[in-house]
């Protein structure tokens, strides 16, 4: 990176730590906290319409409404961990069976042969020959996929709760103008239950913030995959950098990163809060309507 | 090798107690069920520990964050900060990584790197700071008439915080203290997946789950085994939370007592 990072070893101090934390890994391991911020930003609207489904759902008829009670039910019931360990399995496993039904029609054999799941080449995701970038972008989109799942289920929590808390004479009344269903959901329901929804959505987007660190887990090259990978012992024959255990200083850097990205969310969710609530009649909106007279 | 076998050698696997080496191939339906639930034993240890423990220190937490006097205030602030701002998963990594330094310094923390000790210390102060958030929120909120009851009644200090103050707080925040140690049983899942390693694969219910993934590339029968097991020991919590619920809110007129009620929408989780 710099010119005087020729010969490491020469170095100590600060100009040894400039150059150290800007080796090419180092270099990775800063684009991984774009990584969670990418998972992050695709995450959080399409677990918002996952819930918004499962919240719909869980109001609709009687059969779709099981769907929808038990999509919600089963997420509060067992850990999240344990979701995300089996969706990258389960949905790997179901897209390939899916490609394979469709490219190979006449594959005689059996897909699951005893401890192995095998599907015809063809049908293999990525396709084995396929370039490194696919496989990871696969993996990713994978995990966004799994996150989205996990977290729908938690945001149609929230959300079917702002549904209830619409006041009922709000639905009377659209009913009475004669409105259909479709049109009392979409006109009346919806438009007023976000402030309702706040408060819970904001818990939500802080719990989405701290579950970033699992995709460790699914298999990502993620702040946490190289927080081990850099901290570890480097002996000098391997790196030009040698240390001890460091690991310890990679881990407290990213508690510090995440105790910093969940204040300023904490400050902005508050503004936002305070904004919403200007002119409502709540308790909230009171207080500043007094606080503008006073 | 009938399912009763099975359940002798592997019932008690995860504590290190009966056959050592894992099945490699063939795995039944019984094996699978006998040795995730083996290692529930580890997720029940881990939850009842902090919750315990926990208990007392989110107690204090509450107190102290509810002072005027600043050096008893901040530090609970930044305590319950701390833990509920960043994620549960980094605070196991950073805690036996740290653990693993000071053992090479101090011989005294050789225990605390492995998880019996070092991940139930992190769960312990884990759940002080998120049931002490929830204590100070029903601190805020007892009926001011109930403390000035107290007073006419000559009730002050230690008296007044034991006899009245401390179990309307309880009764308050109840239903979300029980959220919270649902939400903490979950959590204890994560501790063999932190660093913290399963000797001997000594691990906890996801450990062999995930490891029975791994072996048989079939998700779809370990990991509804796991659910079956926590929907249990959530429906356990909330039967037992259930209970002591009742037993606070005893004195209550028969309708104005409330019964469990789970705001969902309120779920705290790491």
């Amino acid at each position: 990176m710099f010119s005087f990072c020729t010969d490491p070893a020469a170095l100590d101090g600060l100009p040894w730590f400039a150059c150290y934390l800007t080796t090419g890994k180092h270099l990775a391991f800063y684009a991984a906290f774009g990584t969670v911020l990418l998972l992050l930003a695709i995450t959080a609207p399409l677990a918002l319409a996952f819930g918004f489904a499962g919240a719909a759902a869980a109001r609709g008829p009687a059969p779709v409404s099981w769907l929808g009670k038990g999509y919600i039910a089963i997420v509060r019931g067992v850990p999240d961990i344990a979701f995300f360990l089996f969706f990258v399995i389960a949905l790997d496993q179901f897209f390939e069976w899916i490609r394979h039904e469709i490219r190979c029609p006449d594959w005689d054999q059996p897909i699951r042969r005893g401890n192995d799941f095998l599907v015809c080449p063809e049908a293999k995701l990525p396709l084995g020959n396929a370039a490194q970038w696919v496989h990871e972008t696969y993996g990713f989109l994978l995990a966004v996929l799994t996150f989205a799942i996990v977290f729908g289920a938690f945001a149609a929590n929230v959300l079917h709760g702002a549904m209830q808390a619409v006041p009922r004479a709000q639905i009377e009344t659209a009913e009475a103008y004669g409105m259909s269903r479709r049109q009392t959901f979409w006109r009346v329901l919806v438009p007023q239950m976000w402030v309702y929804a706040l408060p819970g959505l904001s818990n939500l987007w802080m719990v989405l913030i701290k579950a970033t660190p699992l995709l460790f887990l699914l298999g990502v090259q993620d702040i946490v995959y190289w927080a081990r990978e850099l901290g570890g012992t480097k002996t000098p024959q391997f790196t030009d950098y040698p240390h001890g255990d460091w690991r310890m200083w990679y881990f407290l850097a990213l508690l510090v990163f995440y105790l910093a990205f969940t204040r300023v969310s904490e400050i902005a969710f508050a503004r936002l809060t305070e904004r919403l609530s200007h002119g409502q009649a709540t308790a909230a909106g009171e207080r500043q309507r007094r606080a503008a007279a006073a | 090798m009938s399912c009763w076998e099975t359940i002798a050698d592997y019932g008690l696997r995860s504590l290190g107690i009966g056959e050592r080496l894992l099945p490699r191939s063939e795995f039944t339906l019984c094996q699978q069920i006998t040795l995730i639930g083996s290692g529930m034993i580890w997720n029940v240890y881990f939850g009842l520990v902090a919750l315990v423990t926990g208990f007392f220190l989110a107690t204090a937490v509450a107190v102290g964050k509810a002072q005027d006097n600043p050096w008893l205030r901040k530090p609970s602030e930044w305590f319950i900060f701390l833990f509920r701002g960043s994620p549960l998963f980094i605070q196991f990594f950073f805690a036996y990584f740290s653990f693993l330094s000071l053992k090479s310094a101090y011989p005294f923390f050789d225990p605390f790197t492995s998880a019996w000790l070092g991940a139930a210390l992190v769960l312990f102060l884990n759940t002080a700071a998120y049931s002490g958030e929830i204590f100070h929120g029903a601190l805020q909120s007892i009926p001011k008439g109930d403390l000035e009851a107290a007073d006419a009644y000559g009730l002050s200090g230690w008296a007044k915080f034991r006899r009245v103050t401390w179990p309307t707080m309880l009764r308050l925040a109840w239903p979300a203290y029980t959220n919270e140690a649902i939400f903490l049983f979950h959590a204890t899942t994560l501790v063999f997946f932190s660093g913290f390693p399963a000797r001997q694969q000594m691990g906890d219910a996801l450990y062999y789950a995930s490891y029975f993934a791994d072996k048989t590339f079939n998700p779809f029968v370990p990991y509804p085994i796991l659910a079956v097991y926590f929907i249990l020991v959530t429906l356990g919590i909330i039967g037992a939370m259930g209970l002591a619920n009742r037993r606070l809110n005893r004195h209550l007129p028969q309708n104005q007592r409330r019964g469990l009620r789970l705001r969902p929408g309120a779920a705290l989780m790491r």
